[in-house]
């Protein structure tokens, strides 16, 4: 596909996600400007975008049961509404099976949120299998010597990827769970505001940095993270998320540093 | 444990690699610090594989691991060995319909919980968590497990305190670790 193909399949997805029942759309223009290439990786334009713009499908969960059928596929509950039918980059048949294994729980924690739950990810093996696999394709053999997760889901996504590309895993927590000495950013919640930890002496100045979480949304979290990672002298070439809700404009918080994630609801 | 384990020259570099910081989180504590183990990439990997070595080839299909510390060992072994990874966690943290289980700490108590349906009826589990000290959460997510229908194969933490006698409090179930600390 050459790049003008490529362009135009990623124009009919974001037509297509505006037809859709979306509040707001991030203009085509806006996206493309957003999308800057990290030098670090020489990754085209073209690449990064169909790669990190899928969505998939948000059917609405009445309950919380999800019963797991033998081949421990996740079996969506009946009498659901869906908002969006699946679209995104066929190419790759796991991002597909990875979208349609995350269960969106309607108001949680509290009403009017969506909450895109990934334990049902973790449930299909394949599924969780395949996500490692895509973000460690995409980071092996790039000098990353850290992988940064961010308590607690985090944790969970992280440390395979660092095994797989042979970095450390450093965990980045709340407040009074790291022994010893730690360094604290403080970062702005919707009502008030958090705090996050690192250990001192866990990175090296210079040391290349991926920062791992299960989801981005306002990316206030991965900044903080950012933050920290910054304060000690190290380079943060990306921030890697299964999940972006684009509406967020998470992406826009993070600064200069890349956002890499493998689906976005529609 | 065995014999074999303990001459795994792994074991000793993993021994080593965890730090003790002392008085943390109040006087008296010398708490087991994993996460110097987690910046030496060998001895993350080591440790890991030796849980694989155990587990993988046994039919388990669930490893379930405890927040947070668990979350960070029991996924690399469920990938590994082909099991679903099922977080156990703090109230009010899991989505949707969870089960709950109560147990006792040293000044009051707390409650970790299940996701209804993770888990189904006959499934063969793998409880991992960082270290086990008296034994109270472990033996919370072996009654979370079991009230789900599950068979608890065994418990698994990098890190014992047999001083604290948590081996005896897990019903019943087998305890491995790989590192003890008196």
């Amino acid at each position: 596909m050459n790049s003008f193909q490529q362009l135009a399949k990623f124009r009919s997805y974001l037509f297509q996600t505006m037809e859709g029942n979306r509040k707001s759309c991030i203009p085509l223009s806006r996206r493309l400007a957003g999308e800057v290439s990290s030098p670090d990786f020489g990754w085209n334009l073209n690449e990064r975008m169909i790669s990190s713009r899928v969505s998939h499908s948000t059917a609405v969960h009445r309950s919380g049961n999800f019963p797991i059928s033998p081949n421990n596929r996740l079996e969506r509950a009946a009498s659901v509404r869906p908002q969006h039918m699946e679209t995104g980059d066929a190419s790759d048949p796991r991002i597909t099976r990875i979208a349609s294994s995350i269960r969106v729980i309607p108001d949680f924690p509290k009403p009017g949120i969506l909450f895109q739950d990934i334990t049902t990810l973790l449930l299909d093996i394949k599924a969780f299998r395949d996500t490692i696999d895509l973000f460690v394709e995409r980071y092996k053999e790039k000098g990353i010597s850290v992988v940064a997760g961010v308590e607690a889901r985090g944790f969970i996504f992280g440390p395979p990827i660092a095994l797989a590309i042979g970095a450390k895993f450093i965990p980045m927590r709340k407040p009074h769970k790291l022994p010893g000495p730690v360094i604290s950013e403080e970062y702005s919640l919707e009502y008030g505001t958090d705090v996050m930890e690192m250990h001192v002496g866990a990175v090296e100045p210079g040391e290349k940095v991926l920062v791992i979480d299960d989801l981005i949304a306002t990316g206030g979290t991965l900044c903080a993270a950012i933050k920290l990672l910054e304060r000690v002298g190290a380079v943060v070439v990306e921030c890697a998320c299964v999940i972006e809700l684009p509406e967020l404009k998470g992406r826009d918080r993070l600064g200069d540093k890349p956002l890499f994630v493998l689906v976005s609801p529609a | 444990m065995s014999a074999c384990k303990d001459e795994d020259p792994r074991i000793n570099r993993i021994k080593t690699s965890i730090r003790v910081v002392p008085n943390f989180p109040k006087p008296g504590i010398m708490f087991q610090d994993i996460t110097t183990l987690l910046l030496d990439p060998q001895t993350f990997k080591d440790t890991v594989d030796l849980f694989v070595e155990r587990y993988k080839g046994k039919n388990i299909s669930v490893v379930a691991g405890i927040e947070a510390r668990g979350f960070i060992f029991g996924p690399p072994i469920a990938l590994a060995i082909g099991a679903k990874f099922v977080p156990l966690r703090k109230p009010k943290k899991l989505p949707g319909e969870v089960i709950s289980e109560d147990y006792t700490l040293e000044y009051g108590r707390d409650c970790l919980q299940m996701h209804v349906g993770a888990v189904e009826t006959g499934e063969r589990a793998l409880v991992v968590d960082d270290l086990v000290a008296t034994g109270g959460t472990l033996c919370a997510a072996i009654n979370l497990l079991k009230r789900a229908g599950a068979h608890v194969v065994e418990c698994a933490c990098v890190i014992e305190l047999p001083d604290l006698k948590g081996r005896e409090r897990l019903k019943g179930k087998p305890l491995y670790v790989l590192v003890e600390s008196h």
